[in-house]
């Protein structure tokens, strides 16, 4: 019995431990002081300055869609990569795998700064497109390791049917296996998604200057002092996102199971 | 024969990326760190890690992460155990535990720890009303350990939480029927059974601990340095991209030997974060 108590408390002591600095957050995004350090009083000012802040508008606007477009070129190359890891001899898969690996266990910095040469090498002018294919970079691999778990349970017998009844190619595919596999598909792009909205070292070191993302944009800012205006703006994506997953997880689930947590 | 041959062309937009963006890219650093401005062979970049104050910048990251470390598995076993205990099947926890406030900007979020942890913030605030001792870490160590803690706590839980839902009940029932006590079932029976699943949460967090420069910069108060911001600078600051190259081979090591210490213990990726 006090073990069930105690339990509650740990994970009581764990939420407050995460929630905190975004609790923080939200109090600040209504504080009326410029300083993060004293309360001035309620206000709404930052919400309305917000919308007329040009720097930070085109800051969400350039962090959504790299976010958008890194998720689903990421997801499109991921998905046809697990169909051919997935037809590879056992050498092969490892060795895909393998390379699949390194971005995820490389340090950000690592991947940072060896885009950053490729770049300088290649001769590509820092901007936009530099941030995506970076972002693309290392989002195709949390695509392919949400989606594998997923084609290794499919039944190769299923995929033949179809083609013994006759369907091409991609109309097997799109009719038998991609159904199957779809929860893997949408927890990594989701996952993709995240993780891009989330990235600032990889960012810091392929953007050109003049064009900011959120991230960015921010740690730009951290010695200057950050403007409420950008607090107002994390709460009001954080709250979109916490009544987004309150309404899915409302709805009864028919794509139950997905692995990815 | 051929219908797989068209399967295996379907991964040729990934071979091209990976080969671009990942492989191609890790060559470049390996060839600025070990060349100097006028493209001749070097091993100063690398070398100068022995310099005093590289030196002390990599002892310092490398006990600072060893810590964090230490105290992410210390928080997250006992956690994840009771995760697997309460929901099993029910990730709905996790996400809102770990995944949830990844829509609040990492950098935000760290920050806001500062204005928590001030010598007369939040935190000294409370613990002022209840009369127990201030703490005083902000621009310390102390703060960044804490801040790696808290940023990389999840890439702990999350292969333990894999690894423990794994184990299967009756293992820890016939442990129970042949008389070993709660002790003895888990230092003999889910501990080690659980090990692919820590060596991969250790290198989860070792590594982002090991190379951060965002979190000693923010909760350092810019005047500790660990490896990472001295690389950082090098690229950001100083433009020596050589140095920087060389000082990251340095790096590189360390991510190698974790790389190959999970690939060890983790053969069927069962510890892997996703």
């Amino acid at each position: 019995m006090t073990g069930k108590i105690l339990r509650k408390i740990y994970i009581a002591l764990i939420v407050i431990f995460m929630y905190a600095p975004i609790v923080t957050l939200v109090v600040l995004s209504f504080n009326s002081s410029k300083s993060r350090a004293k309360w001035g009083g309620f206000t709404f000012k930052w919400y309305i300055n917000l919308f007329d802040n040009a720097s930070i508008m085109a800051a969400l606007r350039n962090t959504l869609l790299i976010a958008l477009l890194s998720a689903i070129i990421s997801t499109v190359i991921g998905t046809a990569a697990c169909l051919a890891i997935n037809a590879m001899k056992k050498k092969g898969r490892t060795i895909w795998m393998g390379i699949t690996n390194i971005p995820m266990l490389n340090a950000e910095i690592v991947t940072g700064i060896s885009l950053m040469l490729i770049f300088i090498i290649l001769g590509v002018k820092f901007g936009f497109m530099t941030i995506l294919v970076a972002h693309i970079t290392f989002n195709i691999p949390y695509v392919i390791l949400s989606v594998m778990p997923r084609m290794k349970t499919l039944n190769p017998s299923t995929y033949e049917a179809a083609l013994d009844l006759g369907a091409s190619n991609s109309y097997a595919f799109f009719k038998v296996v991609l159904p199957d596999i779809m929860p893997g598909v949408i927890s990594g792009f989701l996952m993709a998604f995240t993780m891009s909205i989330d990235d600032f070292v990889i960012t810091h070191f392929t953007k050109g200057a003049g064009v900011d993302t959120l991230s960015t944009k921010i740690y730009s800012e951290v010695r200057k002092g950050i403007k409420p205006e950008i607090y107002a703006l994390s709460t009001i994506i954080f709250i979109t996102i916490l009544v987004l997953l309150f309404l899915v997880n409302r709805t009864p689930k028919k794509v139950d199971e997905a692995k990815t947590v | 024969m051929s219908k797989n041959k068209t399967k295996l062309m379907l991964g040729l937009p990934y071979y091209f990326w990976s080969a671009a963006f990942v492989i191609l890219p890790l060559f470049m650093v390996v060839y600025y760190g070990i060349t100097d401005k006028n493209g001749a062979l070097t091993f100063n970049n690398i070398a100068s890690i022995a310099k005093p104050e590289h030196i002390k910048s990599l002892w310092l990251a490398i006990e600072l992460s060893i810590v964090s470390t230490v105290i992410c598995f210390l928080m997250a076993y006992p956690l994840a155990m009771i995760l697997v205990k309460y929901g099993k099947g029910r990730s709905s926890v996790l996400v809102m535990l770990f995944i949830l406030p990844m829509w609040m900007n990492f950098l935000l979020r760290t920050m806001a720890w500062q204005t928590l942890l001030e010598n007369n913030g939040v935190i000294n605030a409370i613990l002022k009303f209840l009369r127990l001792p201030l703490i005083h870490i902000i621009n310390t160590p102390g703060a960044i350990v804490f801040g790696m803690v808290y940023n990389f706590l999840p890439f702990m839980v999350l292969p333990l939480y894999n690894s423990l839902a794994k184990i299967d009940e009756n293992v820890i029932n016939a442990a129970r029927d042949l008389g070993a006590n709660n002790v003895q079932t888990f230092f003999k029976i889910t501990l080690p059974l659980t090990i692919p699943g820590i060596m991969s949460g250790i290198t989860m967090v070792f590594v982002p601990a090991l190379t951060t420069f965002v979190i000693s910069n923010l909760l350092g108060g810019a005047k500790i340095l660990l490896i990472g911001n001295v690389i950082e600078q090098e690229f950001s600051q100083t433009n020596n991209w050589h140095l920087g190259s060389g000082l990251s081979l340095v790096l590189m090591i360390f991510i190698v030997i974790s790389m190959i210490i999970s690939a060890i213990f983790d053969k069927d990726g069962e510890g892997s974060l996703l």
